[in-house]
């Protein structure tokens, strides 16, 4: 018995998929990324093909894609990977006593995990005759080569159904030059997506297109002998079909799952771990009940691979909990798109666009400033956008007047109207920072099956550098595989090292009073044991936002720029930049710095955006002394290259200025002086201009100063960068005291609650204007709290770091090794 | 005939850090991970010849402070999807002494 199960020990564990379909496969993907030997793997499918997108079924049936472009893993995928597959071959039984299922062909395999995946069906509605030939649902390749046959054959079609995959299927038929009527029993068109005028509008579309409707209309029994002939109505009237495709809704497929004694309801009920109440076995996909919910979208079932992938892998950390989802109708030339809660309920606002003549109508559906449904006919190039709000809960009343609009009215670099992409050549260029094109991005999404915008960036680059493309990228994604393209899980980790988002991390160190590292990973069962180059700067980050006086910042989790304390440049020399307060200088600064640039062969010298002098092409080795020569000309350390508060650039003020109100310069100095040396989740940039003509560009800073001649209006959030942001109005003070006890408790405020990473800008759209107001406005004593948290913290950050350096501190970074020996 | 070269005590090179030698004909960035192992690689990302020396090291890998590619230092290569490879040179600790071979 010992030897039994020592021999045991050493062969891997087995693992069954039943349902060769895109959940259960996808599970495969996501764990062989996890775990790639963890497993032998045997693939059992009942359809004779291997995994396909069944998504793209109906541009298939409707002429546009062919079976080989829509399939998704090819023999040659399960073969590289190990994995034994049976096509053609259902499993019939699950053996829970002896852990094995059984085949059609009666193949018998033994499991010690069991993933079931078995779908669903469609539902044929019960009325006599409907078990007759020519009678078929919408489901698989095998539907659609029936319906390509028929239209061969016959004439007249009739679609059962106008949900989705009924007018797909219709609209299939009709490209194939059939006679199509669908029947529909409600009075308005895919009523679960669609509000009432959306389907009216999508009805009359249709019609343009050549098909007929029978609304309202209650099937009562299919005609015919040995084949179909046509239909009969519960109003006694009939009409003439050779096929009739029902698509009614699909049932979860859960005969097999019964058989074997599992727990069912609607569906094969699962736990938030994609477990059933078989420890050993785990469903995912259509077939399961989740909460309550079954999915038939495939969004929600690639949530559901990954929880179940983790689990499989033995990880055993995440959860799934549940999935908010999106619609798109893929008949070409009809843009429909629908999303959340549509219906207007009490305490509910309705948003409405709506333009016949264009045939165009958007609806939103807000509850307290935040979207909870959309709808859009005829223009859905900023659904996502939608979508991406409304998971996100995002507050919108910063641009509520012009949401409708779309996103590219809120000032996208240049994309404007271009972001129609369907209507975009190949050639046409998407990503401006690394130059991929469309038809790039379409190829990669084809030829390497990708799936999710991660994938898209890793394997071309697109949007992963400023990320101003990523709508386009997603809208890309979204037109190539349809509406499967996986959109970002409603809570988004911190990097592939967690499961976390970022809110759950810096709760978690404050609440547990996290003060290292390892700590951090070891609290939150980090997946990986360093982290990695994303995750451990933001830790880094927030550990030293939170605990400065404890924390001893680790050089190694920053990146080089903030451990070289310059700026990398693209061939491994770097920028200084001296710190020259409020953008003030002296006939002597300048003459230290010349001399500076003389001494060390600076090659190229600029005035920086934000007032200051960079000094480029300085060698590594060179920055020390450099520093030394600057510090003792009195400059510090000018965090140009940094997470950190960069610059306050200034006006001239009414030192000079005619027009000027106050002093700018000499509070750009004072702000200057408090906020240096800061470190922020990003760069933070000031302004201060000395009147309303507002000279210094303070009303697109993170936080900005428009002296008036009352006193000193405070803007926030505003950024000039990839999108460009013009500020909120926070305030009007009227002392500079006020000024600065206000902007240390934004910024400290920021420092605490912004995710790493996230400028001013989108973190005052993500949390709200009235948000920050009512923490910096209307709560004095937190306010006061902030702005105090906020000059502890800078009694450690303003210790010049050049001088420490110049002085030998972390020496090892700036001296090459010699061979000794 | 290669021979192993005396570089300097572990200790001078940083834990999740690096250093780099230079050599007649470059750069090569010697690694020390966090279980305390040395790696050395030519200090050149195969993508736009960043110096890897500069990156933030995660386990075996580096991660170019230029564009982001990982590079698996025991083999040099680029982490999937990114393609590309730089040229690795055998390294080891003997009595607390790293040692390069060239």
């Amino acid at each position: 018995m010992q030897k039994i199960l020592k021999q045991r020990k050493f062969m891997k564990e087995r693992l069954v998929l039943v349902g060769n379909g895109m959940a259960g496969v996808r599970t495969l993907e996501e764990l062989l990324k996890l775990a790639p030997e963890a497993y032998d793997i045997t693939v059992f499918g009942a359809e004779p093909h291997p995994n396909y997108n069944r998504i793209m079924l109906s541009p298939v049936l409707a002429g546009e894609k062919t079976i080989d472009d829509i399939i998704l893993n090819h023999r040659e995928w399960y073969a590289s990977h190990g994995i034994t597959l049976h096509t053609g071959d259902p499993v019939v039984e699950i053996d829970r006593v002896n852990c094995k299922v059984i085949s059609e062909s009666g193949l018998e395999v033994s499991y010690d995990r069991l993933l079931l995946a078995t779908g669903s069906n469609p539902f044929i509605i019960p009325v006599p005759g409907s078990d007759l030939p020519g009678v078929i649902g919408f489901r698989d390749i095998a539907d659609v080569d029936a319906m390509l046959a028929a239209a061969k054959t016959g004439k007249k079609a009739v679609v059962i159904g106008g949900g989705l995959l009924g007018l797909e299927a219709a609209n299939g038929l009709l490209l194939n030059g059939m006679d199509v009527t669908v029947v529909h029993l409600m009075d308005i068109l895919m009523e679960r997506q669609l509000d009432k005028t959306a389907a009216e509008m999508l009805r009359k579309s249709l019609e343009d297109k050549g098909l007929k409707f029978l609304m309202e209309t209650q099937t009562a029994g299919v005609l015919g002998e040995d084949h179909v002939t046509g239909l009969r109505f519960a109003d006694g009237s009939e009409i003439e079909a050779g096929l009739v495709v029902m698509a009614v809704g699909i049932r979860p497929n859960m005969e097999l799952a019964q058989k074997a004694g599992l727990h069912c309801e609607r569906g094969l009920v699962v736990n938030d771990t994609m477990q059933t109440y078989d420890p050993r076995i785990y469903a995912v996909g259509e077939c399961v009940q989740h909460r309550g919910q079954c999915y038939g979208l495939v969004a929600p079932l690639f949530e559901q691979a990954r929880v179940a992938a983790n689990h499989l892998a033995k990880m055993g950390i995440a959860r799934y909990e549940g999935s908010v989802t999106s619609t798109k109708l893929k008949v070409t030339g009809i843009d429909l798109f629908s999303a959340g809660e549509f219906n207007q309920e009490e305490g509910d606002e309705t948003l409405v666009l709506q333009d016949p003549a264009r045939n165009l109508y958007k609806k939103l559906v807000l509850k307290d400033n935040r979207i909870k449904g959309a709808v859009m006919f005829g223009d859905t190039m900023d659904g996502t956008w939608y979508f991406q709000l409304l998971r996100e809960g995002t507050d919108i009343s910063a641009f509520r007047n012009t949401i409708l609009f779309g996103q590219h009215d809120l000032g996208d670099a240049g994309h404007g109207d271009e972001t129609r992409v369907a209507a975009l050549s190949d050639d046409a260029e998407i990503c401006g920072c690394n130059g991929v094109t469309k038809g790039d991005v379409v190829n990669a999404i084809q030829t390497k099956g990708l799936f999710t915008l991660d994938d898209v960036r890793a394997h071309t680059k697109a949007s992963a550098s400023c990320g101003s493309c990523t709508g386009l990228v997603e809208a890309i994604l979204s037109s190539t595989v349809g509406e499967g393209y996986e959109a970002k899980p409603s809570k988004k980790p911190v990097c592939g090292c967690t499961e976390h988002s970022h809110d759950d991390v810096i709760t978690a160190i404050a609440e547990h009073k996290l003060k290292d590292m390892r700590v951090v990973f070891e609290h939150l069962e980090w997946k990986t044991p360093d982290g990695c180059a994303a995750c451990r700067p933001a830790l880094n980050y927030y550990l030293l936002a939170r605990w400065p006086e404890e924390y001893q910042d680790d050089p190694q989790s920053r990146y080089i720029n903030e451990r070289a304390h310059g700026n990398i440049q693209k061939d491994g020399t770097y920028s200084v930049v001296p710190r020259m307060f409020g953008g003030l200088c002296t006939p002597s600064d300048l003459r230290a710095i010349a001399d500076v640039c003389d001494k060390y062969g600076v090659p190229e010298m600029k005035v920086t955006g934000g007032q200051r002098i960079d000094l480029f092409g300085v060698k590594k080795e060179d920055l020390p002394p450099m520093w030394k020569d600057l510090t003792d000309a009195g400059f510090v350390s000018g965090h140009a290259y940094g997470k950190s508060m960069r610059t306050v650039k200034t006006c001239a003020g009414d030192t000079w200025c005619r027009f000027g109100t106050q002093n700018s310069t000499g509070l750009g100095v004072k702000l200057e002086q408090l906020t240096w040396g800061s470190w922020m989740p990003h760069k933070f940039k000031l302004a201060v201009s000395g009147c309303p003509r507002n000279c210094a560009e303070a009303t697109i800073k993170d936080f900005g100063v428009v002296c008036v001649d009352s006193g000193y209006e405070l803007h926030i959030g505003g950024n000039g960068g990839i999108k460009v942001r013009v500020t909120d109005l926070l305030c009007k003070v009227d002392t500079e005291q006020e000024v600065l006890e206000y902007c240390g408790a934004f910024t400290q405020m920021y420092r605490e609650e912004a995710h790493y990473l996230e400028r001013t800008a989108p973190w005052v759209e993500r949390v709200g204007l009235a948000y920050i107001k009512e923490r910096i406005l209307e709560d004095e004593e937190g306010r006061k709290a902030l702005c105090e948290r906020f000059r502890i913290g800078q009694k450690y950050a303003q210790i010049d770091p050049w001088k420490e350096r110049a002085q030998g501190a972390a020496a090892h970074e700036f001296t090459p090794l010699k061979i000794t020996a | 005939m290669s021979d192993w070269k005396k570089i300097a005590p572990l200790e001078d090179i940083p834990r999740l850090g690096s250093r780099v030698v230079e050599v007649e004909d470059g750069s090569i960035a010697v690694f020390r991970t966090s279980d305390d192992q040395v790696f050395a690689v030519r200090d050149a990302c195969p993508h736009k010849q960043g110096p890897l020396s500069q990156g933030i090291v995660a386990g075996h890998t580096v991660t170019c402070p230029l564009h982001n590619l990982k590079i698996n230092l025991e083999s040099g290569k680029a982490l999937a999807p990114d393609e590309g490879c730089t040229s690795t040179y055998a390294a080891k600790v003997e009595n607390g002494m790293v040692y390069i071979q060239l």
